[in-house]
């Protein structure tokens, strides 16, 4: 059953749950923070309305920076502003941020210890029709594997506008991983939220696999959650927001109980959050793990669900996942 | 020429940019690798930096209102090593630790590892930038410090200096000061064989900046360089800086394979004792 300390959005499985794309929670968390804090800065490379840097732009317009398609220049511009006391948000496609700019984060960012906020938008395949040039799915192994980052991936938009505020104030060079189409929202603004720690949405009566997700995907999580329940499978799913610092504790523990696992991710399977899970069971836990990511393919033009389903990122894939993991126990 | 310097002044900055060339070929030759030539020719305009033209306190490295200089080629960093140490940064000594376990002077220079540093670089091409964010954010909270972005000739390869020259241009930042040492080599060879760079200024000059050429070794130039940029707010200033690689050792001056590799200690002794027959002025003569 669902968590019933955390305050969830009571329309979670309703077929009208409000939905809205986590880019939203970035354009509030930002003004947000930009009210909070005057070194509060937003770049942006011409992509202002689909990362909803413009939020900010209308908001304060003094410290909305245009710096035109030269992503691997805003990366470096905010890092000389952090330096000298900014807080800045540099925002473009995942794509291209951290994907076109990856060595100035590296060595400007992270090995440099800046907190420049990375945030790359349009993630995964649900970007749907513009194809694969632009449904980024390899950026949180890129960034989870920087020394010094913080990885954070936000399920919906509420949570997103959490995560954002928080990584304003955090000191470390961090990134926030968004995706473009609206999504439902399964978290209220009363559900606990800290970078660094996971929670469990759904705690099934003597779990037998542990489902671990990050991103939107956990709503496909938890509908399979709801599912299994009926044909008598019990599963917890755990929301890892935050992939750098993995909540190690958290993980291990309702691990220790299930003794499986299934990791759920819209990004391929190699270098994503699958693998840091697997990072940390093969060295304190080893359990049976089963994937749901993109497994060594790059995605195409489609609608988001057409692609969701292709690529077996839904809860039907994840049912089927859970049952493969459970025989192999 | 109008320049700030006295003769007094000028006469010690000579010394001391023979002082930093013999710690440089010291340091050096004890680190067994690292970069000569180019350390060498920007030697000159480091001690100009440091000893005149910025305004900074070796006491207080973090100092908030200082001027900010960034050095975007990070691989001649021993030049400023070398020459923080002889200003005052750290003991001169500690320069013998150059690329070794443990030491703050790391082969490409490390913020987090040594104060006063500004940036961490090494990969090129994006000096510019930072330099670009510091300057952008001093104008927005009305700082008066200045910001001095070092930079290579053959790093004007990379695209990221061209959209950093682009957004400095168009964002008018009078604070910024770019200085390429135009030395005219590179890894492979010479720049205009490799990859083209000229016509330089006039590149700069059509992003929207004022440009200033100068002989990177006439310390008297350099400062009068520097002067100008100063009364120029109304846009970004680059200083064109011809320099000799390796200037103050004939055996290395002008040639590329010294980019990259550093004196043997037979070497170090004959260089050392040219470096202190540099008497007075240091000129940049035609060699070819």
């Amino acid at each position: 059953m669902l968590n019933k300390n955390i305050k969830l959005n009571t329309k979670i499985f309703d077929t009208d749950v409000e939905r809205a794309p986590t880019r939203d929670g970035f354009g509030n968390g930002a003004i947000e923070a930009g009210e909070k804090d005057t070194n509060v800065v937003v770049l942006c490379a011409d992509l202002a309305d689909s990362t909803r840097a413009q939020w900010f732009r209308d908001k304060f317009p003094d410290r909305y920076i245009e710096l035109g398609v030269a992503e691997q220049n805003m990366a470096a511009v905010a890092s000389g502003m952090a330096s000298v006391g900014k807080i800045p948000f540099i925002t473009s496609y995942a794509a291209f941020n951290p994907g076109r700019n990856y060595e100035q984060i590296r060595t400007t960012v992270a090995l440099n210890e800046m907190p420049v906020k990375v945030c790359g938008m349009h993630a995964g395949v649900s970007v749907g029709p513009d194809g694969a040039t632009h449904q980024m799915l390899e950026d949180i192994g890129l960034m989870r594997m920087l020394p010094n980052m913080t990885v954070v991936y936000p399920a919906d938009a509420e949570e997103a506008r959490k995560a954002t505020y928080d990584s304003a104030f955090n000191k470390k060079p961090t990134y926030l991983r968004f995706a473009r189409e609206k999504t439902p929202l399964m978290t209220t603004k009363d559900t606990p939220f800290t970078i660094g720690k996971a929670y469990t949405m759904w705690e099934g009566k003597d779990p037998e696999v542990t489902i671990i997700g990050v991103g939107p995907l956990l709503h496909e999580a938890l509908k399979a959650a709801v599912a299994l329940e009926k044909e008598g499978i019990a599963v917890s799913v755990i929301n890892s927001h935050t992939i750098k610092p993995l909540d190690e504790e958290t993980i291990l523990n309702a691990i220790k109980k299930s003794g499986a696992v299934v990791t759920v991710e819209e990004h391929q399977k190699a270098g994503g959050f699958g693998s840091a899970v697997a990072e940390l069971l093969s060295q304190n836990y080893p359990v049976p793990q089963e994937y749901i990511a993109v497994d060594d393919r790059f995605g195409q033009s489609g609608t988001p669900s057409e692609l969701i389903a292709h690529y077996k990122l839904d809860a039907t894939a994840i049912i089927d996942a859970v049952k493969k993991v459970k025989k192999r126990k | 020429m109008h320049t700030s310097l006295t003769e007094d002044t000028l006469t010690l900055l000579e010394k001391k940019a023979r002082d930093v060339r013999e710690t440089l070929i010291r340091m050096l030759t004890e680190a067994g690798s690292g970069h000569t030539a180019g350390s060498l020719g920007m030697a000159d305009i480091f001690v100009a930096l440091y000893f005149h033209v910025l305004n900074h306190n070796p006491q207080d490295p973090e100092w908030e209102d200082r001027d900010r200089l960034v050095l975007s080629n990070g691989h001649i960093v021993p030049v400023r090593y070398a020459t923080m140490a002889h200003a005052g940064y750290f003991p001169v000594e500690e320069t013998m630790t150059l690329r070794k376990l443990g030491s703050r002077l790391q082969g490409h220079p490390e913020r987090t590892k040594l104060p006063g540093l500004e940036t961490t670089s090494g990969p090129l091409g994006t000096g510019l930038s930072q330099a670009s964010g510091m300057a952008l954010a001093a104008k927005m909270d009305k700082k008066k410090y200045r910001v001095y972005c070092a930079m290579s000739d053959g790093e004007h390869q990379a695209g990221n200096v061209w959209e950093a020259a682009m957004f400095a241009g168009a964002n008018k930042l009078g604070n910024l000061v770019g200085i390429i040492d135009r030395n005219n080599i590179q890894i492979n060879g010479m720049t205009e064989e490799v990859m083209p760079l000229e016509p330089l200024q006039e590149k700069y000059k059509s992003f929207g900046w004022h440009v200033l050429e100068v002989d990177g070794h006439n310390i008297e130039d350099i400062v009068d360089a520097y002067d100008k940029a100063r009364a120029i707010y109304e846009k970004p200033t680059l200083i064109v800086a011809h320099t000799i690689p390796g200037k103050g050792i004939p055996d290395i001056e002008f040639d590329y394979t010294w980019h990259g590799k550093s004196p043997t200690t037979e070497e170090a002794k004959k260089f050392i004792e040219e470096v202190r027959s540099m008497c007075g002025k240091v000129t940049c003569g035609d060699k070819d």
